[in-house]
């Protein structure tokens, strides 16, 4: 491990810069070139982050806005008992597009966005790691979406509740399209999440400012990190749950039909494993923007900032152990309640450190009670109420009276605007004057913030009594004489005013918001992180070497400098778009990044992504699959332009550090994304073992079922054996390539070309072998869980089959030799985890049966 | 402004709202008080353990939450050397770190003493089983004692004092059985068999619920229950495992004639007659229930009559098809006949 240097280890003294003065003739004009935006129509070809950044927050603002006009609607709906104004039908399909579209089309892509936009300039680099993939996430999340948003217009919107349980979101009960539209749209915008996720921890942990060790790191990486990785863990989830639905719902696979086997709580585990930590991941970058917030109206350094990461990071653990808490009334034994009630509570201490945390900062500074300060202050309000009420539903037995009341839907929503809309509404403001000409009105701000607190306790506050004289939620109506109407007309009136702050809020950013890179607002509150220094489309100038966590305050003339190109890398050494790539823990530059510029490539491939999707759940299945194939068409062409090798020999960023152009192996940014490109896989593979395992727990004696027959040991041992061989291929592939000569033998295709066989040889022979015995995938959940396994399996294989086709076709090109070849070694890495994962599945389906159905 | 005149303001506002938030709470309670359907006016044993656990939670969390509260406007309004000690990295560690764990690690053991007292099966409960259906509940009484087997639906009588087991378990969808009065809720899912033990300790009529989602109707998925004393009960149970009444008069005499011919018997059951339809309600003695509509309308002969002409439109979605095309008078026959099903 690398321990954390003195922050002087490869510093300088003061007036010894790592550049120096002047700068060459033209080589700012080179550095603003290579960044230019691209003009015109193809605008929105632009992936630069300050650029996707931005489209991203306004697409998942304007997400807001619709769901928050479906929640008034409703609000008028239930403001009278017996009332008529929206028919059952409307008012269920309101309920839960208000709660997916928040959930899935707003908070988590809001969070995202914002980090998009905000993590590269506070880490002082240039862009993200991988830009083209952010553009692919917004473009395929921008499509996706809309057309998600617009089955509301045609009475095609899901209408199952947002947490979708089966079986009334089955074909039995839901034989419309309207559960298919959530499945397949939100499945896929999932994927779009989990993009943004990898694209995050590989920016956090090897782009950032020269010397920004991990202990100074600001609170907002930190907490982005721990965001990423819980959605690297809890998205594949609800990804596998929204498959096996889909495969029940389109094939009659019974994953969740209790009559063939299967099992409606299944679900609930897996929704409720991605859903609880959902939570969290939606508040955990809302408190890394407090972090970042509180100091500068506070004017003075975070207290407690170790004890804050620790909380970051405990609260990201502790979220995955709790999801049961959602299931109490389900009838689990009382033990089982017991531990998932105590982890529970025990997840409110270290969101207690963060409230503590934030009191000691602002009483050690003297706060300015600024807009963003009054939204701090809402969120630490309106939240402590909700994680209060949130230590009352871990009790169980209270839980199991607050349960799907109203008093959930209190908390619930105490917690999310408190914990997310709050601190979001005052990074707007607080980070307006970094992407806008002019800062957002004060003076308005203070009604914003007025109305929307006020509100919200109004809206939300009377509900808890609500629930517990017993309103249900998802109710379209209730009878007159509960003694809910009055309750209910209140909460009313308290929508209409957030949506009223709401307005005036969207009016002042049409009055004041008018984009600005270069010439933006600046450092209006004297803040003390590096998005705030002066920045343009390439970000900063030359990338500053920081000895604080507080750059901007303890360098004084920093923004100076780094403008004037004094620090690293001031100009472009390949002529192209570069990154500094520095190592993860204390960040000594590594390498240079060729970062890949504006293209179609990402755009289109985004758009045929969401065509194949959205035709899919029409059922246009031939004009899908063509879409699907342009898409992964799409996909090749841009990756194509990619892993350019060493273009130049190495270069001087200044102050006698000279960095390669080009690395491969671990120091990689795309060996990063690729091993966490593996553990989302993994994670989907592991939920589905535990899929299969349940299946069997609840069927007992009868796994495999009467009847079924498991194929001889001889055909999965040949599977093994093709499976083995195949990664023994690679392996030698690989060593025939090492080297600084650049050879590329032509041993190295052929090597590939046989792995390949036996790889899908292996799959195919196991897919043969279930077929001769008459295994039904639709008659039982047994059959449905082996097809689901080896359907995952083949699944990797010819992906792998196509990222194999596709190393050989660089190597015919000549653009894969023993130097340039992360191509080869990301393929490589893949096709490991492809016969590993083959592997397991082999042991889990022939070996598991034998074992528990003593066959 | 000053600060420590800004202090001064804020004081004395905080104890303004400090009052009026007490009052508030009180008015909000008293509505709550007399609740058919309120978790705040217990009728039995687990209700009121469940209601004391909340009282407490609710005044721990009001005391807590206006400790940090004021707290935090300590640290903003505060003189700044008053404040200065707040300012450490000790606040977070005997604020956010020891606070919680000790207040939680006393209101864990509590919690889990109440789960533990709560919902216990008893030695000579009474057994009842519920289905939930889209969108009524299937309610069944096995024989007891000396007691036979019935079936009624939409409503559920009770002794006071004796403990009930009910089990639950679904024919569709999943739904949840709640009634707040007695306690908790318990979900009803396919495939499973779930139970839920209660005491009633106040006669008196009550109301459940269906908690969980369950589709288009899910809104008016309720039922009555009704605690008794346990001589009325026993007589109420003779009562419902009797056959069906004959008709008095001939208007009812024709009303059940228009049931046979109008095939209302291969959807439902009415004990005594041919009509044995299992698959809606049983309807032996639909006539002393107090509601029709799995507890949406009072039960009598004008809202019978409005249901079965007009079933789609008072609750569209549900299984049963509205009869519209009856005669004024053949309705009134078959919605009298229904209604002298005592």
């Amino acid at each position: 491990m690398n321990a954390p240097e003195s922050p002087r280890s490869f510093g300088r003294n003061e007036p010894d810069y790592p550049n120096p003065l002047p700068r060459p003739e033209g080589e700012f004009e080179a550095l603003q070139k290579a960044w230019k935006a691209p003009s015109g129509l193809s605008f929105i070809t632009a992936v630069n982050n300050t650029y996707v950044g931005l489209w991203y927050i306004g697409t998942a603002f304007l997400f807001f806005i619709l769901a928050g006009i479906l929640a008034l609607i409703m609000r008028a709906q239930l403001a009278l008992p017996e009332s008529n104004l929206v028919g059952h039908d409307l008012y269920n399909q309101l309920f839960t597009m208000h709660g997916t579209v928040m959930m899935f089309l707003f908070a988590v892509p809001a969070v995202e966005a914002a980090s998009v936009y905000l993590l590269p300039n506070m880490q002082a680099a240039r862009d993200l790691p991988f830009p083209r993939l952010s553009a692919y996430a917004f473009w395929a999340y921008f499509v996706g979406g809309l057309v998600f948003f617009g089955t509301i217009f045609f009475g095609l919107a899901p209408n199952g509740g947002w947490f979708m349980y089966p079986p009334l979101t089955g074909s039995k009960y839901s034989p419309a399209e309207n559960a298919d539209w959530w499945l397949l749209g939100i499945g896929f915008i999932e994927i779009s999440a989990i993009a943004g996720a990898i694209e995050i921890i590989v920016g956090v942990m090897k782009t950032r400012a020269v010397g920004m060790s991990l202990d100074k790191l600001p609170i907002y990486s930190w907490a982005m990190l721990v965001f990423a990785v819980m959605i690297v863990i809890g998205f594949p989830a609800v990804i596998l749950a929204t498959l096996l639905l889909e495969m029940e719902r389109a094939f009659g696979w019974p994953f969740f039909i209790a009559e063939r086997g299967g099992d409606p709580l299944l679900w609930q585990h897996l929704f409720w494993f991605f859903g609880h930590p959902e939570v969290y991941i939606i508040f955990l970058p809302a408190t890394g923007m407090v972090s970042m917030i509180v100091p500068t109206m506070a004017q003075t350094p975070l207290v407690g900032y170790r004890l804050i990461v620790l909380a970051l990071v405990a609260t990201g653990f502790l979220s995955f152990g709790l999801w049961v808490h959602h299931m109490f009334a389900t009838g689990l034994p009382k033990m089982s309640l017991s531990f998932f009630s105590a982890a529970s509570t025990a997840v409110a201490v270290p969101s207690g450190i963060q409230v503590f945390a934030w009191i000691a900062t602002i009483a050690s500074g003297r706060m300015k009670l600024t807009t963003p300060s009054l939204f701090i202050i809402g969120f630490l309000f309106i939240f402590t109420l909700g994680g209060l009420t949130g230590v009352m539903v871990a009790m169980a037995p209270f839980d199991w009276q607050a349960h799907d009341s109203y008093f959930v839907v209190a908390h619930l929503h105490y917690v999310l605007i408190g914990g997310m809309v709050f601190p979001l509404f005052a990074a707007f403001y607080y980070w307006m004057p970094v992407a806008s000409k002019y800062p957002l009105s004060e003076r308005l701000g203070r009604w914003v913030f007025g109305l929307m607190f006020l509100g919200v306790n109004v809206t939300f506050l009377p509900m808890h009594i609500t629930g517990l004289i017993g309103m249900p939620r998802r109710v379209y109506t209730y009878p007159v004489g509960m003694g809910w109407d009055t309750l209910n007309v209140v909460s009313t009136i308290g929508a209409f005013m957030i949506a009223a702050g709401v307005a005036i809020f969207i009016y002042d950013l049409a009055r004041k918001f008018r984009f600005a890179s270069d010439d933006n607002a600046g450092n209006v509150w004297n803040a003390s992180t590096l998005e705030w220094l002066p920045n343009g489309n390439y970000n900063t100038r030359s990338i500053p070497e920081v000895v604080s966590r507080d750059p901007l305050w303890d360098q004084p003339n920093l923004s100076k400098d780094v403008e004037e190109g004094r620090y690293y890398l001031p100009g472009t050494a390949t002529g192209g778009r570069e990154a500094l790539v520095t190592s993860p823990f204390d960040a000594r530059p590594q390498y240079i990044l060729q970062v890949p510029g504006p293209g179609w490539q990402p755009v289109l491939a985004a758009v045929f992504t969401a065509a194949f999707f959205l035709l899919l759940t029409v059922k246009f299945v031939l004009t899908s699959v063509v879409c699907g194939v342009i898409a992964v068409g799409c996909v090749i062409w841009w990756l194509w332009e990619t892993d350019p090798g060493p273009v130049r020999p190495p270069a001087d960023i200044g102050g006698g550090i000279v960095v390669p152009v080009y690395v491969t192996g671990p120091a990689n940014h795309s060996w990063w994304a690729m091993i966490v490109l593996m553990v989302v896989a993994g994670m989907v593979f592991t939920c589905l073992i535990f899929s299969y395992l349940f299946l069997w727990l609840v069927n007992p004696g009868a796994w495999p079922p009467q009847n079924v027959r498991i194929p001889e040991w001889t055909w999965p041992s040949l599977a093994a054996f093709l499976y083995c061989g195949s990664a023994v291929l690679i392996a030698a592939a690989s060593r025939q390539l090492r080297g600084e000569d650049r050879r590329s033998p032509i041993s190295v295709p052929i090597l590939i070309g046989v792995a390949l066989l036996f790889l899908c040889g292996g799959s195919a022979i196991d897919l043969w072998a279930q077929w001769g015995t008459d295994l039904s995938p639709s008659a039982h959940a047994y059959g449905a869980a082996v097809y689901a396994i080896m359907s995952l399996q083949i699944f990797f294989v010819l992906t792998t089959l196509i990222m194999g086709a596709y190393t050989i076709a660089r190597w015919l090109a000549r653009r894969l030799d023993s130097v340039r070849r992360t191509t080869f070694d990301n393929t490589m890495l893949f096709w490991y985890y492809t016969v590993g994962q083959g592997l397991v599945a082999l042991i889990v389906v022939h070996c598991f049966p034998r074992l528990t159905g003593g066959i | 402004m000053n600060l420590e005149a800004r202090w001064h303001t804020l004081h004395g506002w905080l104890g303004t709202f400090a009052k009026r938030a007490a009052a508030l709470f009180c008015m909000l309670s008293l509505i709550g008080c007399s609740g058919v359907q309120s978790a705040l006016d217990p009728a039995g044993g687990d209700a009121s353990r469940i209601y004391w656990l909340t009282v407490i939670m609710t005044v721990g969390g009001t005391l807590i939450f206006l400790g940090v509260t004021s707290l935090l406007l300590y640290a903003i309004f505060a003189p700044p050397e008053r404040r200065a000690w707040l300012g450490t990295r000790g606040t977070i560690v005997y604020g956010g770190l020891a606070f919680p764990i000790v207040t939680l690690s006393a209101l864990l053991p509590y919690g889990l003493i109440v789960m533990r007292d709560t919902d216990v099966p008893q030695e000579g409960a009474l057994p009842i089983e519920v289905i939930g259906e889209q969108y009524w509940w299937r309610v069944r009484y096995p024989a007891d004692g000396r007691q036979t087997e019935f079936s009624t639906a939409n409503e559920i009588v009770v002794p006071v004092g004796r403990s009930i087991a009910v089990s639950v378990t679904s024919a569709d969808v999943i739904h949840s059985f709640w009634i707040p009065n007695f306690g908790g809720k318990i979900d009803m899912i396919p495939g499973r068999i779930n139970r839920i033990n209660f005491t009633a300790e106040r006669p008196g009529v009550y109301r459940g619920v269906c908690a969980e989602f369950c589709g288009d109707q899910h809104a008016r998925m309720a039922f009555d229950v009704i605690a008794l004393e346990p001589e009325a009960f026993e007589a109420w149970r003779t009562e419902q495992a009797k056959p069906a009444r004959e008709p008095e008069i001939p208007l009812l005499a024709r009303g059940r004639e228009l049931f046979r011919v109008g095939g209302c018997g291969s959807c439902h059951a009415v004990r005594g007659t041919e009509a044995s339809g299992q698959f809606g309600p049983d309807l032996t003695h639909v006539g002393s229930r107090r509601t029709i509509g799995a507890g949406q309308f009072p039960n009598n002969i004008g809202t019978l009559a409005g249901w079965i002409a007009n079933t789609q439109h008072i609750k569209p979605g549900v299984r049963m098809p509205s009869y519209g095309s009856l005669s004024g008078e053949d309705l009134r026959a078959l919605a009298g006949y229904m209604e002298s099903l005592k």
